[in-house]
This record gives C-alpha cells, structure tokens and sequence, in this order.
C-alpha cells in the first residue's frame, strides 16, 4: 500500500498528540492522583499506537503499546503515579518525538529500537500485576437496573447531570409519545425538539436527534434535559403541540445518579472498574470544549503564501489605479478606486488572519524544558505563562522559537539561583519565571522576566574594558543600560561563558539578530539581585506595512511607518558636533543625526545651499536617530518584497517594494542604519 | 533534436557573441527601469520589477571590464533561473537562437581573453562566427558564496 500521502498528516497529527501527551504529562506531574488525566494520557498513547500501527512503524507501534500497558496500570491502581513514572513516559515522548522527526525528514520511523525504555516499562507494568487481566473499558450497566429510568446513562451524561444538580438546576427525562396516526412524525419531533431546545439544554436522546430528524424511530422517543424551569412549564407546554399522545416527564435526581452507580460497580467484573467512576468536574468540561473545535480545515502553508502573494499583488495594482486616476481627477473613478481600497484592505486583512497562529504552539513546549532544567540543576523553577492566545503571522512563530529558548535557558540557568542562596537572600525558594504574550498597537510583545539576581553590571564593565571595547574614561559616562547592551555584541558572549558573567551573554547576539531579521527589536533590563526582563518587539506581519516614502537623491526610499517617532524641520545651524557625530538637540533629547546620502552613497550638496533639512527621527527600542533626507513622498502601504538570494544580506536594506508606476523602491532597515 | 544537441539565445554585447543555454533563460525583456541598490558590487545595476518580482540585473559590460554603452531600442535583459535564483543581464542585442552539437564546442583552456576566462563554459563555431557560450552559474558565484 502507499501510504506516503498520508506521510504529512501522520506526521501533523502525531505532533499535535504528542503535544497533548506532554501537556498532560506535566500536568500529572503535579496532580498525581487525577484520573480525568491519565484518561486523556491513555487515551493519546492508544490514538498514537493506532496510527503507527496503520502507517506500518512498528517500533512506534511497540513502544507505545508498552506504554499503554503502565498507564493501564496506572489508571487502575495497580502502579503508583511516582516521579520514576512520570519519567519514563515522558522518556517515551521523547523516543515518540524523535520517531515521529525521522518519519517527517526520511520517511521511515528509524531504526531505534528504544530497548532500554521498552524494558523498563515492561519491568514497571509486570512488577505490580497480579491484580488480574487488563481491565475491559466497557462495562455499561444494564438497562433493567436503571430504577425509573428509560435511559441508559454512560459516564459523560452522569458528570453532565451530576454538574446541573450542583448547580440546583432541574434534570428531567421526558418521554414523548406521538399519535399514531401522526403523518410527518420527524417534523412533529422537530416542533418539540424546539421547544425543548428553546427552554433548556438537551444532553441526551432516545434514539439519537439525527435519526429522529430521518424518521428512523417509532412513535416515541426519550431525551434528557437540563432546565431551570419547572416539570410543570415543560408539561404544559409540550402538551400543547399537536399529534402528541402522551407525555411522562420523570425527574432526575441523585438518587438515580447513585443507583446507576450501585449498578454498574455491582454489574462489575473487576473492582478496578470503580477507577473510571470518579471522573473529575474538568474533565468533562474539557471533553465539552473538544467537541465545540471541530470545524477546521488543515491548509498547506505554501497556499496561504500563495494567496498572501495574490492579495500583495491586488495591492500594488490599486495603489497604482490609485495614482493614473488621482491624476485624472474623475470623481466617478476614483469613487471605484475608494470602494476597491476598502475590499483590497478587509481581504488583506482575512488573509493575514488565517496566517496568524497562536503563540501558544511556540509557548507549549517551554514548560517541559524548564522542568528539564530546573532538574537538571536541582532548581525550583515556576514557570509562569500568559497571552498565549496571542497571534503571530505563521513565518514569525516559525523563527521566535528559537531565540525565546535561548532567553528562557539564560533565566533558569543563569538568573534563577540555587535554593539555598534564594532563601539565604530572603527570596521564596522557588524562582519564578514569567513568560507573556501579548499584543500593543501593530506590535506583538513577548517579555520574559525572572525574579533571580539580575545582571552583574560591574562584570560587565569589567569585561568591556579587558576586551578594549571603551576606555577606562568614556566608560564612565556609560548608563547601565547602555552597559547591557553589550552583551548583545557578537563574540562578547563565548567568553563569558568561561568567566560565567552570569552567562547572559550566551547566545543574546544570535537572539538579536534573529530578531532583528524578524522586524522587531529585544531590550533587556536588569535589577541587581531582583531579576531581569526580556522584551521582544514583534510586528503583527511581516507582508504589508504601512511605510513612509522619502527621496534621497533623486533615489526612492521607503522608512517603514513602525520605526519613525516623528518628522521635523531642522535648521542647518542647528546640527552640531560631539566627538565628530553629527547631533542635534531636540526638546532637550541629543539625537544623532544620520545623513542617508553618506549611508546610500548618494552625493549630496553641502548643506549651506539649503535653508532647512528634512529630518526623520526614527527610534530603536528607546534610542532615537534622525535620518536626513532630501524630501517627504507620501504615506504608503507597502508590499515587502525580498531582493532575492543573490541581494541578501545588504546592511542597510530590508527589502524592496514596487511602487505604483511600476518602479521599485527600496526599504531601508532602520535597525541597522542607526 | 539529438540528445547531444543544446540551444543557445545567442546575444552580443560590444563587437563579441555570446551564447546563454537556452534551458536556464526565462524569458527576454526590453530595458526596463532600473532601481539601484547601494552596498552591492559595481557590475549589479540594480533590481527590476519583472511583473511583481524584484530581481537583480547584471551589465555584462562592467562585468567583462568593457565601456559603458547608453541604453538603446536594441537593449535587451535575458532573465536567467538557476535553480529557483533569478538575475537579469543586460546586453546590446539579442540576435537569435542557435543550436550547436556537443563535439562543436571547443573548451577554452589555454585561451587568452579580456573576459575572465571563469565566466565562459565554451567556445562554439558557427560558420566563421565564434561564440562565446557562457558559464551562467559562475557569473554569480562570488554573490552566492557571499
């Protein structure tokens, strides 16, 4: 059989379960005795063996059979939820991860055989049986021993009612009986359907709604319904409809609830069946909300590219009708041209939305790593994560991984310090690490924030000097912040690593270059002995952004909007010099000024033939530059477009756009300009 | 067409022919506007819009140490696809297309030439033309390797 077209949804879906798994791993890890927990661990190891055994991966397939068999244990009592455990199953994520990786990048599971692993769990499930024979899930009581009741209740309903009775809400079983003689009994079941639905919330019916709807019942059925209005209302009312016989409504109480319990554990083979009884209130809450995501389609990436490359092109094709039409001045057409901008902009806008993905899908694995670390250095670390609903364009969240694991790998290993010297400092023992996502104007903000000792500036210091980086004089007129900021110099971080200057240098340049590359900015703060903060500046997407157009020269150039603070006029005399930098002072802030002639290598006239020069005051993070250019074009939306290979690279240059005549205009990139 | 048979768009760019094999060229345009791109080799004149994509042209001029030339109605850019990485050249004239049988083309070892013997794969008779082929991959090395 060829099964490598289903290569890709194997692979999507393994990973979304495996990230079920670890998920509910950590969450057993701190809630040990949580039944509702290991049932949703079982129940995507058996998901998982089920579609390794499909594909043909048996050493997948073996694996997590074994793991079924100790989680099996686990659910039934028969092994003890310990750390042992929980680390082994999730030694069996990571053998499942790595199985799944080689299947996405060769195709086949590997020839890893996990043996070790296997062994153990054999060792664990075999060691504590005895208790008998694997339990059988299915065990429904039966339908005589329901005292008063017409319906079987599984576990699921039991939970349902069982919640509405906490909730003093009303639960009745009606029974409805049609006439006879009643011609288009699925539209009368239907009448009564509303109603039922109208006044309360039906959680069961006798036969199912859809074989009602298809007339695939006789002149009865039975529901459950959960409703905060009287056994009177629902009487009366459903007595109301026509073509109905009769119409008994039984109400449902905790007797019941217990009788159906007394029945089932009587009707039990196995006292282990009693384990699947207590089902947590979460539980059936969560099962609620997996039923409601049902409604979505998987859609290639390279698609929604592909539509997001339309949407671009449809942009630039109105910006430039926009400028023929302006210039003809037909009030008619350029009405058109209006009502054409507000569609091109709500499509661009869908399209960038289907893009978004939640940052959680980056998020979700950082808890699993900070376990691992804190374990690894016998720390107490807490990991705090908010915003994880927050929405980034798909290509961003592709390259934040990276960079936020190196931040949170700073955190717990270098900020957070060991228990003992917390509590010698007054500190809680656990350190706590804070992880939000959230969203300020075009910009998604990550900050990562830790309550360990902070930066040693001093260090630092002491660092910049040994390397020759400032003099022993300049360095003194340095802030704290501009200290930090050298860490994020290239080479400055490997040797730290030997010193161990708190290690946050470890790795921060690449962070700031992939971030830098992503459009956004990092800052870092730091308070000596109370932590420091991670912030990472995102742009919502990286495709269209609002842009300002400028000239140098007789040269095009587009500033993206995101960057600039303001634009002023400045007077020639104006500009000074401090250490042969160009400055000028605005509202008592010195600003350096930059000339984009000199950036370009565009000739420019001296400045004593101008009056005035315009001047763009762009900021980076909280630094502000003022960039010198010959004239203001307009504000633009812009399509970003890359330069292609062989133009990579260009300091100074983001990208190209294509204007409306057609010409192409560069982006400057104002992170490394300034 | 025999198999050891290719076709080459042959172009002339000062008094010299050049021939460019025919499966790595896309598509040829007249002289389109040209934006420049600072910090980039003095032999890319810049990037173009080629309908909705940016890509970078080449003057084959700068590039073979020749003297400038105005553009004119005869000026032409080849577009080239190696490997999904598009560039442009620009030429004098396009003249035709031309197809040359392997045993044809001589090497060019021992050559002596005013253009970097690297940039060229062969050299091809037609009658009493001599045509250059050229080494369309080599042309862009030293921007690839970068």
């Amino acid at each position: 059989m060829d099964i490598s077209q289903y290569l890709g949804i194997f692979v999507e879906e393994s990973k979304e379960h495996l990230q079920d798994l670890n998920t509910s791993l950590l969450e057993l890890e701190k809630d040990p005795g949580n039944i509702s927990i290991l049932n949703e661990i079982f129940r995507v190891a058996h998901t998982l063996k089920g579609m390794a055994g499909t594909m043909g991966y048996t050493r997948m397939s073996n694996l997590t059979h074994k793991m079924e068999d100790v989680l099996d244990g686990l659910r039934n009592g028969r092994i003890q939820v310990s750390s042992d455990v929980v680390d082994i199953l999730f030694k069996c994520l990571d053998a499942l991860e790595s199985y799944v990786e080689n299947v996405s990048s060769t195709g086949s599971e590997g020839e890893k055989d996990y043996s070790d692993i296997i062994e153990f769990l054999s060792e664990i499930s075999s060691k504590r049986k005895g208790a008998g024979e694997p339990v059988k899930k299915e065990n429904k009581p039966k339908n005589e021993a329901n005292a008063g009741l017409k319906l079987e209740l599984n576990e699921y309903d039991k939970n349902v009612i069982q919640n509405a009775l906490d909730q003093s809400l009303n639960v009745y079983q009606i029974y409805v009986e049609l006439d006879q003689k009643c011609l288009l009994k699925a539209a009368r079941a239907f009448i009564i359907f509303q109603i039922l639905q109208s006044n309360s919330d039906i959680i069961k019916s006798v036969p199912p709604v859809n074989d009602i709807e298809d007339e695939k019942f006789d002149y009865f059925f039975t529901v459950v319904i959960i409703a905060k209005k009287s056994r009177e209302f629902f009487e009366k009312e459903l007595n109301s409809v026509s073509e109905v016989r009769k119409v008994e409504i039984t109400e449902i109480t905790r007797n019941h609830l217990e009788t159906v319990k007394q029945t089932s554990e009587s009707n039990a083979k196995h006292p282990e069946e009693k384990e699947y009884k207590p089902v947590t209130k979460d539980s059936s809450q969560k099962s609620a909300e997996k039923k409601v995501s049902g409604k979505t389609v998987r859609v290639d990436i390279e698609r929604l590219d592909v539509l997001m490359n339309l949407v671009s092109e449809l942009i630039i094709i109105k910006t430039r009708l926009d400028g023929i039409i302006s210039d003809s001045g037909d009030r008619e057409c350029s009405q058109t041209i209006e009502s054409l901008e507000r569609v091109t902009t709500s499509l661009h806008d869908a399209v960038m939305k289907v893009r978004m993905v939640p940052v959680e899908t980056v998020f979700n694995r950082f808890p699993r790593m900070v376990r691992d670390i804190a374990r690894d250095l016998n720390k107490d670390i807490a990991l705090h994560m908010s915003g994880e609903e927050t929405e980034l364009d798909r290509t961003v969240i592709d390259e934040i991984g990276e960079p936020l694991i190196h931040i949170l790998r700073n955190s717990a290993d270098h900020g957070i310090e060991m228990p003992e010297d917390r509590i010698a400092k007054g500190k809680d023992k656990t350190g706590n690490i804070w992880l939000r996502a959230y969203q300020a104007g075009n910009n998604v903000i990550i900050e990562v924030e830790d309550d360990g000792s902070g930066i040693n500036v001093d260090k630092v210091r002491k660092k910049i000097l040994e390397k020759g980086l400032e003099s022993e004089e300049s360095i003194n007129g340095l802030s704290d912040e501009e200290i930090i900021e050298y860490l994020f110099m290239p080479n400055f971080s490997t040797s730290d690593k030997v010193t161990d200057l708190s290690g946050r240098g470890v790795g921060l340049d690449v962070v700031k270059t992939k971030i830098e590359a992503l459009g956004g900015s990092v800052e870092l703060t730091s308070k000596r002995g109370q932590g420091s903060k991670t912030i990472i500046r995102l742009p919502l997407t990286l495709a269209i952004i609002q842009a300002l157009l400028v000239m140098v020269g007789n040269e095009k150039y587009a500033i993206p909007l995101n960057s600039i603070r303001e634009i002023c006029n400045l007077d020639p005399q104006d500009i000074k010099y401090v250490r042969n930098q160009e400055v000028t002072v605005l509202r008592d802030t010195v600003i350096p000024i930059i000339r984009l002639h000199d950036v370009l290598d565009i000739e420019r006239e001296p400045d004593s033939n101008k009056k005035s020069l315009t001047c763009v005051i762009v900021k980076k993070g909280e630094k502000l530059s003022g960039l010198i250019v010959d004239s203001l074009i307009n504000q633009q939306e812009i399509v970003i477009k890359s330069l292609g290979k062989l133009l990579s690279g260009i300091r100074c240059i983001a990208g190209a756009t294509i204007l409306g005549d057609g010409n192409v205009a560069l982006i400057l990139d104002v992170n490394s300009i300034v | 067409m025999a198999v050891n048979q290719k076709q080459y768009v042959i172009f002339k760019v000062e008094n010299d022919e050049y021939g460019a094999d025919i499966n790595k060229v896309t598509i040829i345009e007249r002289m389109l506007n040209i934006t420049r791109v600072p910090k980039t080799p003095q032999y890319i004149k810049g990037v173009i819009n080629l309908r909705g994509d940016v890509i970078p042209v080449m003057d084959l001029r700068t590039r073979f140490s020749l003297p400038g030339k105005e553009a004119d109605d005869n000026t032409r850019i080849i577009i080239i696809d190696i490997n999904g990485i598009s560039y442009g050249i620009i030429v004098d004239s396009v003249v035709e297309v031309l197809q040359f049988d392997e045993t044809s083309i001589e090497s060019v070892s021992g050559f002596t030439s005013n253009v970097n013997l690297d940039y060229i794969s062969g050299v091809a008779k037609n009658n009493d033309r001599l045509i250059t082929l050229l080494n369309l991959e080599k042309l862009i090395s030293e921007l690839t390797n970068a």
